[in-house]
């Protein structure tokens, strides 16, 4: 049976016909649905329901990696969900992970998001994470292969005692098609419990010396042997044609999609060798498929990591070989049809009557004169959002211009635009108070850094201990709207669903916080601007918890 | 029918363009057509420009729309008509079917438009320029402008701007939209008949 599915529901479909028993993620766009759907089965947070499956919305990704890494040496099959940055949040479980290895098999879904659609702090490429920690890497093009490369990945993490990192990006994962599912599944197993048991072995599970390097060498022959069988896995496509150009075209991820539509629009049969595994490689394949082509073109968004790898293999086995790749497409947002065609017609481009093809953006269109008409519209607050009153009273207690305002990682973003504009630097989540740390020690500036609660639980704690360990004065605003708003009202540890949460003011109070006051911004306005003005003049660090629930939980409620 | 119709859906995040591309994929699948679709989530959902891409057919592979390559362009705030000016095709043939509503914002203040000046603009591009008040009705006859959506695609199926049977829309409305809403939706689909 056939049914439209979006990537990421694919990802979770093919997790269930896999037989997952343990999920845990922390939600971040482009891969937030993977959990949401996990949440929706179970109704509820962390609890194992009927069907035997354990699913949580972890604290941040660290520790749903690291609870991950628990289930999986305690033998059950695993999933771990996040977008790109999260990684960077794990790496440091993620590193030793692969020199331990994996006891029951895990699969790790990483999201990147070309061209910063939502990920916008950085345009991260996770790809280097693969190299850096010697993971096995997929690259699924559409949700048909987002489901058939989890099972494959799960397999392949049981035979070589592995975790697998599934790399998508926005585009497939935010892709939907009718995909072939299994309709006679039954999640419900006849097992009564989780039945995970996790049996002592120090020498599998503790990474120290000497046994460490014994670790990195037996990581690196486990690689080896997967590059090996990536060789023969036909999970790398090759489709030959007998192309009397000897132009091929090597390719992988939501590119391979943009190569075929733009053949089939041309009208033009190349070889292609689509890569399902991005690491390790199938060199002897990739070689054999170079070997007698006298130009190859590398299909590839972001930063050159294929045509690096193939500039080097050309040098064995084709050293005349022209490499196409980064000369012909940008390395700064996502690729399409349009830009893949221009590629394939500049180095095709003798006796295919398509020699003049050019880029279709505007270029060719007398539509210049529409540039006024269209209309920049950025994101803004919804209406009945607590922070148009946060902001709005910040506005009225302190001069703009005499304050720093440290951004962080959430809706409070926005108003980073006009007309609110109160935002003078904005990395990654928990940075608002750490960077605010550093400017309070490092001159006179007044801070006033802004923070979600979810984000204060994901990592603002260590830096708002940092400032009391350290001595600084920074005025800490924790927007409290009782939820992960951003992607999409998730709970979070001080508002988890039906359960009583962490309170945050006590954290606070227990790092010994002396200014410390719980307003709500909508209903007492006055007092919050007050407060503002009082806690601006305080020579240590001082903290309002902003409380006041998203308007979008509040109608969510109600349906 | 040409083999691939391409379809953009244009509008102001909230506004439910997913989930009018929701309905319309479902309905094409339920005519046993391929489709691919493509649409962003995200910050992008609170009221910024947002837009879907939606493709059905047979023999495709990208989940985008090439550029010049619509041959229906569906706006549902009628400021987000010239955001995808791109996707016009050269021959004049893209359909553009433009909810008459406008939902302000700073940066929109200072562009407004007349429905005459949008079909002046649009003259030289496209021969069928429809503007249908959509969030107008949805608000008088439904109480509830997020039926807007479906207004536009039932009478886009009715007009025979799509090829979709508008019957494969109203099984897909079953489909995609919640039980507490389906009954509105299924009364501004029939109501789309008479516009």
């Amino acid at each position: 049976m056939k049914k439209v599915l979006l990537g990421n529901e694919a990802i979770v479909e093919g997790a269930l016909e896999a037989g997952v028993q343990f999920i845990s993620t922390y939600p971040g766009t482009p891969a937030s649905e993977i959990g949401d759907i996990f949440y929706k089965k179970f109704k509820r947070q962390n609890s194992k329901n009927r069907d035997n499956l354990y699913f949580e919305y972890s604290t941040n990704e660290k520790t749903a990696l690291e609870a991950a890494i628990g289930a999986s040496f305690s033998g059950l099959k695993t999933l771990v969900a996040m977008k790109n940055f999260g990684l960077n949040v794990c790496l440091d479980a993620l590193g030793p992970f692969l020199y331990t290895g994996s006891k029951g098999p895990i699969v790790i879904i990483g999201a990147d998001d070309p061209n910063c659609h939502s990920s916008a702090q950085w345009e991260e490429n996770i790809r280097a994470i693969s190299y850096l920690t010697h993971i096995p890497t997929l690259e699924p093009s559409d949700p048909q292969e987002c489901k058939d490369f989890v099972k494959f990945a799960f397999q392949l993490s049981e035979k070589f005692r592995i975790p697998v990192l599934i790399r998508t990006t926005t585009r497939v994962a935010h892709q939907s098609m009718a995909v072939e599912i299994n309709d006679k599944l039954q999640i419900t197993n006849s097992k009564k419990s989780l039945e995970g048991e996790f049996i002592k072995n120090p020498y599998q599970f503790a990474t120290m010396p000497p046994r460490v390097l014994e670790m990195k060498k037996e990581l690196l022959e486990k690689i080896a042997k997967i590059q090996k069988f990536s060789e023969k896995s036909s999970i790398n496509k090759l489709t030959t044609k007998n192309s009397k150009l000897k132009v091929g075209i090597i390719t992988s991820g939501v590119s391979y999609l943009y190569v075929k539509e733009s053949l089939k629009e041309l009208k033009l049969d190349l070889p292609i060798l689509k890569l399902g595994f991005f690491y390790p490689l199938p060199e002897n394949k990739i070689k054999n498929f170079i070997k007698n082509l006298a130009k190859v073109l590398i299909v590839e968004e972001l930063d050159p990591y294929l045509e690096k790898e193939i500039k080097g293999l050309a040098k064995d086995s084709n050293p005349k070989l022209q490499i196409f790749g980064k000369n012909l497409f940008p390395e700064v947002g996502e690729l399409n049809q349009d830009l893949v065609s221009f590629a394939i017609t500049k180095i095709t481009n003798k006796n295919l009557g398509i020699e003049n093809y050019k880029l279709p953006v505007n270029l060719n269109f007398p539509l210049k004169n529409f540039d006024r008409k269209i209309s920049r519209r950025s994101p803004a607050f919804c209406p009945g959002c607590p922070y148009w009153s946060i902001f709005g009273a910040i506005k009225q207690a302190v001069k703009p211009e005499k304050v720093v305002f440290g951004g962080d990682i959430g809706c409070y973003m926005l108003a980073g635009f006009p007309p609110i504009s109160l935002q003078d630097y904005l990395l990654c989540m928990g940075s608002s108070i750490g960077i605010a740390h550093g400017i309070s020690k490092s001159s006179d500036a007044k801070v006033i850094a802004f923070i979600g609660d979810a984000t204060f639980f994901h990592s603002g704690i260590p830096a708002l201990i940092n400032t009391i360990f350290n001595k600084s004065n920074p005025l800490i605003i924790v927007m409290d709207n009782r939820t992960t708003a951003m992607t999409g009202q998730q709970p979070d540890p001080g508002a988890p669903d039906k359960q009583t949460g962490i309170k945050i003011e006590n954290i606070i109070k227990a790092c010994g916080v002396k200014y410390l006051k719980i307003i709500d911004p909508v209903k007492n306005f006055d007092g919050f601007i007050k407060t503002v003005k009082d806690f601006i003049k305080k020579d240590e660090v001082s903290v309002i918890i902003a409380r006041h629930p998203c308007a979008q939980l509040k109608l969510k409620e109600k349906k | 029918m040409k083999k691939i119709f391409n379809i953009i859906i244009g509008g102001v995040g909230g506004q439910g363009a997913i989930t009018v591309g929701k309905i319309l994929a479902e309905a094409a699948f339920l005519e046993k057509k391929e489709i691919k679709m493509s649409e962003l989530h995200g910050l992008s959902q609170r009221g910024g420009s947002v837009n879907v891409h939606l493709r059905i057919g047979e023999d495709m592979y990208s989940p985008l729309v090439g550029k010049e390559k619509a041959d229906l362009i569906l706006i549902l705030e009628k400021n987000e008509t010239f955001s995808n000016i791109d996707f016009i095709s050269k021959s004049g043939e893209t359909i553009f079917l433009i909810n008459d509503f406008i939902i302000p914002s700073p940066a929109s203040q200072n562009v407004k438009f007349e429905n005459e000046e949008i079909k002046n603009l649009l003259k030289d591009f496209s021969k069928n320029v429809f503007i249908v008040p959509a969030s107008k009705i949805a608000q008088e006859k439904f109480g509830n402008e997020a039926v807007s959506g479906v207004i536009l695609i039932s009478f886009a199926a009715f007009k025979n701007l799509l090829p979709i049977k508008p019957t494969s829309i109203y099984k897909a409305i079953k489909k995609v939209i919640p039980k507490k809403y389906l009954e509105l939706n299924l009364k501004a689909f029939n109501f789309a008949k008479t516009i």
